[in-house]
């Protein structure tokens, strides 16, 4: 196990590995975009900055790119081949996420439609 | 894209150094541990999409008591985001430390971190009290179970999280930074940022899309 072979490995998730000085700046920097997102999801939502009937999809969109400055900044996922494992978990866990919370509330919201008057 | 980094993709890699996918042997245990933990993660999000779709159904079902902007205070909830946030940046600056052997540094962005995620916990406690105090208690209505389902849920991990960092300075304290409390440090780091990360929905969808209503 020389210096050098390491340079190949799957990136251990969580992990700045290659470049110890890029991780505070990685950090600050990640702080600083997510406090940036979340001031604006709480401007949008208390003003009539946005097109009033378009916030819902401005909260989600900024709820997205928040959760994508989590994602690189913290727990430092790339692009990069050493991170494919990675991704791929993360991917098949959006997928599920993405099923169960469309499925439920497109079931749900067609059941309400179909509901005898009461 | 230019010739050099043609040469660093995975096919270039010979195969005896590229370990944990078929040759030089498994990979590093901090991989294999941090890359299990991962997946542990991901399904306890998974778990959380549950809650979320049972909160989407029934958030509009107040069965005639109070509804979301009359509970919430979006001044104590910025405050509680902000407390996860900045927990989690100085989870990863402890991180960092420990990564860096440097005990002293870590026990004090360990502390912080506790500090600004029992502040969180104290809010959200409070925030409780007061609706349970008000009548709007979880068997009130299906949005008030859901809503203290969802929330809750997210709270007791919290709470879970600080109890398991208490466990970890003991650890540090008592056997110093080696290989197997630094794997420990590393997956309770990344359960902190996944905890904000689920936070991120509960602020959208829970506090933000109810006030605005």
């Amino acid at each position: 196990m020389d210096g050098h072979d390491h340079v190949f490995d799957d990136r251990t998730p969580g992990v700045e590995e290659h470049e110890p000085t890029a991780s505070i700046l990685s950090y600050t920097a990640g702080l600083g975009l997510a406090i940036l997102a979340t001031i604006g999801s709480f401007v949008v939502s208390q003003t009539n900055l946005l097109w009033p009937p378009g916030i819902p999809v401005g909260l989600v969109v900024l709820a997205f790119a928040q959760i994508g400055v989590h994602l690189v900044f913290f727990l430092h996922l790339g692009s990069g081949p050493d991170n494919t494992n990675n991704i791929l978990a993360l991917a098949f866990g959006v997928l599920i996420v993405f099923l169960v919370i469309t499925g439920s509330v497109w079931i749900i919201a067609n059941l309400n439609a179909n509901m005898m008057p009461m | 894209m230019t010739i050099a980094t043609i040469d660093t993709l995975p096919t270039a890699v010979p195969a005896e150094l590229a370990r944990g996918r078929g040759g030089g042997g498994p990979a590093p245990k901090r991989t294999v541990v941090a890359y299990g933990f991962w997946i542990f993660i991901l399904s306890d999000i998974v778990m959380f999409s549950g809650l979320f779709a049972a909160y989407a159904v029934l958030s509009g079902n107040t069965a005639g008591g109070p509804t979301g902007s009359e509970l919430f205070n979006l001044r104590n909830v910025f405050i509680e985001t902000m407390c996860l946030l900045f927990s989690s940046y100085t989870c990863g600056l402890g991180a960092l430390s420990a990564e860096r052997r440097q005990a002293g540094r870590f026990l004090i962005f360990a502390a912080l971190t506790f500090v600004l995620g029992a502040a969180f916990l104290f809010i959200e406690a409070s925030e409780f009290a007061g609706m349970v105090e008000k009548g709007a208690g979880p068997s009130r209505s299906g949005f008030l179970s859901g809503f203290f389902t969802l929330v809750g849920t997210h709270g007791v991990h919290v709470t879970s999280g600080l109890i398991w960092l208490i466990y970890l300075v003991a650890q540090v304290v008592a056997k110093g930074l080696r290989p197997a409390v630094l794997r420990r440090l590393l997956c309770w780091s990344l359960f902190w940022h996944a905890l904000d990360i689920v936070w991120v929905g509960v602020f959208t969808l829970v506090y933000l899309m109810g006030d605005f209503r």
